[in-house]
């Protein structure tokens, strides 16, 4: 049966600079970078060398504890640089782009057992946009998973509208949803937003389950979906995807090719006319960039949104799985009495700031901290934000202490750190709680394993 | 603003890494961060961050607390022309009540931040800013005649055994500002109880001045009061500085309820504990506070003060939204429990505030493992 789900609790951070529903084309980036980092606890083994010609697809590197996961280049040209850092680990292989990508091909057919359709999956890099919960890293193709999950909708400040995003795909979508659903005996969870009229693409898919979920931030994230819908305890795994990369899956069925050419939403307060540019994964933003133009000052350039996203330069990558690039300033600016101030510019979930009086108004945050680290003194912040039956905030303490067993007695295997990002932007004591969350996970997978 | 930031500059090398008074730069950086929000930026995790901080956390509960500090100083001022019987405007009492009150205020804060300061340097860790609130709670729950001596004394106190001990702001298990005030009410009774305390000089002269729970307990009917319930709640009775007027109190907790700061929970849970329980004993009623209607009981003595302004304190409450519905209720319950009952000290609220401290962790215990057990539940249907 499809669920119904509505969701009081969350926070919509209403943010200046929502991506113009238009596209703008842009020549291909020069070039492009993959990082090993985007993928959490993974140890790359090269396969390729600085200089070595590649096509799009060909093999770059691969899983050092599971050889069958690979990550293919996502152009064709020369692998110009492996970029290392401490400890020699291996941060970035920097790609220089042929004018026209060639691509290397595949030959897949549509009507595969499960077993060919995962060996093509992995023979030819797409594999790693198939990830876990718990623990939020590639999932493991030996794994049958209880269900897959996909949220076709994003409620992070600034997000990508994958109804616009994946307007008129109806086919192609519908493609790589039949690749899916072999993956698992359970059920496919195809989840829209029950806030909007979703796009036909989502509602018309045949063969997954649909369900409507709606509310406030985070509502769009896969871990409050699956809380909800079939929550997992310990020992169950379920899979997830993201809408786009299931055309990728289908391309590579269709056409036998590694394309992961995707849209991309550029957004933020600090770029003049926000809008969505069709470009590839890991291309460089330079060409965005340069032909939007950027407000003048001191800027941050994330790959992601404002709670999630990861730093990156002004001539940097889009991360691997990321479709939205957000631009804001950097607020290393101190203020004078800010403490006491009416504050009518600030944005606070709490009301002790009077910009309450104006509750539709679009905000542009900067990346102050707004305050210091301190001890925990506030109580119930945190509970506002997380529409799931776990309480946030002893779990964190359970991270901080590393008690393993208070940690999954409190509910570690249904978190992930984008689920209680809010908890860490409404922080009155200013506590770094996805990366809390992130380390007791990492601990939680090490003691298990 | 500039001459700030330039002084700032100016004296800052001194407090830094290799300057002279490398060791005192917690309180450099008290008084920086005090006058400039700091520049820090976000580096992990979430790149934006909600404006609120510990400072205007603070802050609201002290813009909370001014109606009841207004009102609690034209108090002062018009119970003792009361009490001589003379009659003065209401901006005499008011400044008759400041300048008797402003010498309580900055000895604690003095003395309260003093003690802070010395900590923060001794451990080298920032200066929290937990002190601003409670600095201003303990006169407020002070007889406004109280000795300066023992309000520093009972402010070393409370700040050292009741909060730095336990590693300070946040760290603490029971409420600093009750702690101050139960350590003076058990030091030295004859200044915090009794009949002769409440209106300023009222030891001296020897006109009396005893609060309403204090001619209650004394087997005084409730309807032969020389007070009446629009006394009680206006706040024009003799009492602690701040807990008199139920108006000004409300006022404070529609401010912390509305900006979000004050649980809501506990403060209701709070007043219906205490009715429920003052509503039994009208029932039983064996004595004069027994048979006091229980909604006079929430409006007399401390309990709307300390449900508003003690009870809601979250370092040392229940910290589970459950928790919080059954800590307020148990404290309601217990303050009038202790009221009806305690014969040498007609008021229970302190107490019971203090005794629900010490169980609030029981109390989140017992409504956590409930969420552990049906968690367990689901994984096993």
């Amino acid at each position: 049966m499809s669920k119904d789900i509505r969701l009081k609790k969350g926070l919509n951070i209403n943010l200046e600079g929502e991506a113009d529903k238009v596209y703008a084309s842009i020549p291909q980036s020069q070039y492009f970078s993959i990082k090993p980092t985007d993928f959490h606890a993974l140890t790359p083994k090269m396969v390729v060398k600085e200089g070595d010609k590649v096509k799009a697809g060909s093999c770059l590197f691969f899983d050092k504890y599971n050889e069958f996961i690979r990550f293919s280049s996502p152009v064709s040209g020369e692998v110009t640089e492996i970029v290392r850092g401490a400890k020699r680990r291996i941060m970035e292989i920097r790609i220089a782009a042929d004018s026209e990508v060639s691509y290397k091909s595949f030959s897949l057919d549509a009507n595969a057992t499960r077993e060919q359709v995962i060996k093509g999956l992995l023979d030819s890099g797409v594999w790693p946009f198939i990830r876990q919960k718990p623990f939020d890293t590639i999932a493991n193709p030996s794994d049958n998973p209880k269900a897959i999950f996909i949220s076709t909708f994003d409620t992070a400040p600034l997000a990508p509208d994958n109804d616009f995003v994946l307007h008129g795909l109806d086919k192609e979508f519908q493609v790589g949803i039949d690749v899916i659903k072999k993956l698992t005996d359970g059920k496919v969870h195809l989840n829209v937003d029950g806030n909007t009229n979703p796009s036909k693409v989502f509602t018309d898919c045949k063969g997954v389950e649909i369900n409507k979920i709606s509310g406030p931030h985070p509502a769009g994230n896969v871990g409050v979906q699956v809380h909800h819908i079939d929550p997992i305890n310990k020992g169950d795994v379920v899979w997830y995807l993201y809408p786009q990369d299931i055309l990728t899956i289908a391309r590579l069925f269709t056409d036998g090719k590694y394309d992961v050419s995707r849209m991309v939403a550029l957004t933020g307060s600090q770029v003049e006319r926000p809008r969505y540019y069709r470009t590839i994964s890991g291309a460089s933003i330079s060409n965005m960039i340069s032909e939007n133009s950027i407000k003048d000052g001191i800027n941050r350039f994330i790959s992601g949104n404002v709670l999630t996203g990861t730093q990156i330069s002004a001539d940097g990558c889009i991360g691997f799985y990321d479709s939205q690039i957000t631009v804001i300033a950097e607020g290393n600016e101190q203020e004078f009495l800010g403490w006491i101030a009416p504050g009518l510019q600030k944005f606070s979930m709490s009301k002790s700031y009077f910009s309450w009086l104006t509750p539709s108004k679009k905000y542009n945050l900067n990346t102050n901290y707004n305050g210091e680290e301190r001890a925990y003194v506030v109580t119930g912040q945190y509970e506002k934000v997380l529409p799931m039956d776990i309480y946030p905030m002893q779990l964190i303490k359970a991270c901080m202490i590393e008690d393993v067993d208070a940690m999954e007695q409190l509910g570690i295997y249904e978190v992930s750190c984008e689920d209680l990002a809010l908890c860490e932007f409404v922080c009155t004591s200013k506590m770094e709680v996805q990366n809390i969350i992130r380390e007791g996970l990492d601990l939680v997978k090490k003691e298990c394993s | 603003m500039k001459l700030f930031k330039n002084l700032l500059n100016v004296v800052k090398p001194h407090f830094e890494n290799g300057g002279k008074l490398e060791k005192l730069y917690p309180a450099y950086d008290a008084f920086e961060t005090f006058l400039f929000v700091p520049n820090h930026t976000t580096n992990k995790g979430s790149h934006i961050r909600d404006a609120i901080d510990l400072k205007r956390t603070m802050f609201m509960v002290i813009v909370a607390l001014i109606p009841c500090m207004l009102f609690g100083m034209w108090n002062v001022g018009y119970q003792y022309h009361l009490a001589i019987g003379e009659s003065v405007s209401i901006f005499e009492n008011f400044i008759f009540g400041f300048w008797k009150f402003l010498p309580l205020i900055i000895i604690s804060y003095v003395v309260g931040l003093a003690v802070e300061f010395a900590f923060a340097i001794y451990r080298g860790h920032s200066v929290n800013e937990g002190y601003l609130v409670t600095g201003l709670l303990i006169p407020l729950t002070m007889p406004i005649d109280v000795p300066l001596w023992m309000l520093a004394v009972s402010v070393i106190f409370a700040v050292v055994i009741g909060k730095e001990v336990f590693g300070g702001t946040g760290m603490n298990i029971l409420n600093p500002a009750l702690t101050a005030r139960a350590f003076l009410f058990f030091a030295h009774p004859i200044y915090m109880s009794g009949d002769k305390v409440w209106v300023h000089d009222a030891m001296v002269d020897g006109h009396s001045g005893s609060t309403i729970l204090g001619e209650l307990a004394a087997s005084s009917n409730w309807q032969s009061l020389s007070f009446n319930p629009f006394d009680m709640m206006m706040g024009t009775i003799p009492g602690s500085v701040g807990e008199t007027s139920f108006i000004a109190i409300m006022l404070g907790a529609v401010i912390l309820i509305a900006t979000g700061i004050g649980s809501w929970r506990i403060i209701l849970s709070t007043f219906i504990g205490g009715f429920a329980m003052a509503s039994l004993f009208n029932f039983w009623g064996a004595n004069e506070l027994m048979t006091t209607p229980a909604e006079i009981h929430l409006i007399i003595g401390s309990f709307a003060f300390g449900a508003v302004f003690m009870a809601t304190d979250p370092v040392t409450g229940s910290q589970t939204n459950k928790g919080k519905y059954i800590y307020g209720f148990l404290i309601g319950v217990f303050a009038i429990l202790i009221r009806v009952f305690n014969p040498a000290y007609p008021e229970g609220m302190m107490l019971a505030i203090l005794l629900m401290n010490i169980f609030a962790p029981l109390v989140d215990h017992y409504v956590i493992q409930g969420n552990i057990k049906r968690r367990l539940k689901r994984a096993n249907a």
